[in-house]
């Protein structure tokens, strides 16, 4: 217990600090993920051919790819495409990307992916009917889509964005490598100076579980939220 | 677009799919076994039992593979007893300490798999088999086990596609798989859009490849 202890002499502080780091990493890639399935859920459900291609090709690759791979290629070549974009509006100097930006972004591009599928299905088991009643109250645009449909596949898409957010959740792991300080980056760190792997990371396991554990809780509850009236 | 790095990594990339895919199936094969297990304990009627079972695939499945990986690879050793038991000799491999990682891990996704499937079949089934005079024993290896499978086909497949990208983070413990070299390329060239079309590619073929063979056995076993 003592290893756990706050302040000096312990590891406590340390990891409660990264397991906030993991929640701020996990929450900030499950927004850019929402932002990706924005843009690529419309060009899936796209009559376009080219617009679907490129939708189906993004989550193709990504699901078919292992995560760590995206991640050493954003990690490794992240720098320089930034780099290559500013040189383009005349900015030469050396950039760094920050870690934590690295790492949201790279399991956002990830998370992005399977929210994508889970709105493409929401959206499509959708009845027609509800599509055509919006259209037949005369509501515009606007009004269809945020009054009618987005509810409707909010209740659909809730019990798939929880696993997502899991599989988000988890993924964070993996961003240790690029050197963030998240649960698994802390573990490594106190575990080498500490000799004591076993334990620190035991502890790690334990501190996923219960943030497994008390996001399904709160999910659960969204859950039911959005289907009042079913 | 270095074209010449892309065509020069090639073969040492393809030379490190070979122990991806050894990863792969030997956890695979291990996996089902553990899975099978512990969806029949699933099912028993005994709560301590089937609670054991709940709790092995809930912590599995709640926790990231890399630490899983971890503990057993870097935690493991650092128990003397372990270090004097036979089990050191399996123990101080990387290698088999992945496979005990994955096969761990995919043992908890498809005991869930295949207790969903054992608890879809329809009652009706069991129940013409034993008016028929069939036994117990018969019925579950005849009947349940085998549709069993069939209904799990889809979600096992995936499932097969998941632990194919989870044998990447074999890297992290100084295996040189598909990733961990990739890694190592694009560490030492600084060329990581290369490197990655090249790797990312054979792993979407491989992808490509079990989906459709997924897809085949579902056709050719499917009832209708």
């Amino acid at each position: 217990m003592e290893l756990l202890a706050f302040g000096d002499t312990g590891w406590g502080d340390e990891l409660f600090y990264a397991t906030l780091m993991t929640i701020a990493v996990s929450i900030t890639a499950m927004l850019i993920g929402f932002l990706f399935a924005l843009i690529f859920t419309p060009l899936k459900l796209s009559k376009n051919k080219f617009l679907n291609l490129i939708a189906n090709s993004y989550t193709t690759v990504i699901r078919g790819v292992p995560e760590l791979l995206v991640i050493y290629l954003l990690f490794f070549g992240g720098t320089g495409a930034v780099m290559y974009v500013a040189s383009i509006f005349g900015y030469n100097e050396y950039i760094e990307i920050n870690a934590f930006i690295t790492g949201a972004f790279s399991i956002g591009i990830i998370s992005g992916a399977y929210s994508t599928e889970v709105f493409r299905g929401a959206i499509q088991s959708i009845d027609k009917g509800q599509f055509e009643a919006a259209n037949v109250l005369g509501l515009n645009k606007f009004g269809k889509f945020f009054k009618i449909i987005l509810p409707q596949t909010l209740r659909l898409a809730i019990p798939n964005l929880s696993n997502v957010w899991q599989i988000t959740l988890k993924d964070t792991s993996l961003i240790s490598v690029t050197g963030l300080v998240e649960i698994m980056r802390q573990s490594y760190i106190a575990a080498g100076s500490t000799r004591d792997p076993l334990f620190f990371y035991s502890f790690a396991a334990v501190l996923y579980l219960l943030l497994t554990f008390l996001s399904m809780k709160l999910i659960n509850k969204l859950e039911v939220r959005y289907s009042r009236g079913y | 677009m270095d074209i010449e790095l892309m065509v020069s990594s090639f073969p040492k990339l393809l030379g490190a799919t070979v122990i991806t895919l050894k990863l792969l199936s030997v956890s695979l094969v291990i996996g089902l076994f553990i899975g099978l297990i512990f969806a029949i304990l699933r099912l028993n009627k005994n709560i301590f039992i089937n609670r054991f079972a709940y709790g092995y695939s809930y912590i599995f499945r709640g926790t990231p593979l890399l630490v899983q990986i971890f503990i057993i690879y870097f935690g493991l050793g650092q128990i003397e007893y372990l270090r004097s038991t036979v089990l050191w000799v399996i123990l101080k491999e990387p290698y088999w300490c992945a496979i005990i990682a994955f096969a761990l891990n995919t043992g908890a996704y498809t005991s869930e798999i295949l207790r969903s499937a054992f608890q879809t079949i329809k009652p009706g089934l069991i129940e013409a088999g034993k008016s028929l005079g069939i036994s117990n024993k018969i019925i579950f290896y005849k009947i349940q086990i085998p549709i069993a499978i069939r209904q799990s086909l889809p979600a096992y497949g995936n499932e097969i596609i998941l632990m194919m990208k989870g044998t990447s983070l074999a890297s992290t413990v100084t295996l040189m798989d598909l990733t961990g070299v990739a890694k190592y390329i694009i560490s030492t060239t600084f060329k990581p859009v290369e490197v990655f079309i090249v790797a990312g590619g054979i792993y979407l073929f491989m992808t490509f490849i079990i989906h459709n063979a997924i897809k085949y056995l579902e056709k050719k076993y499917s009832f209708n």
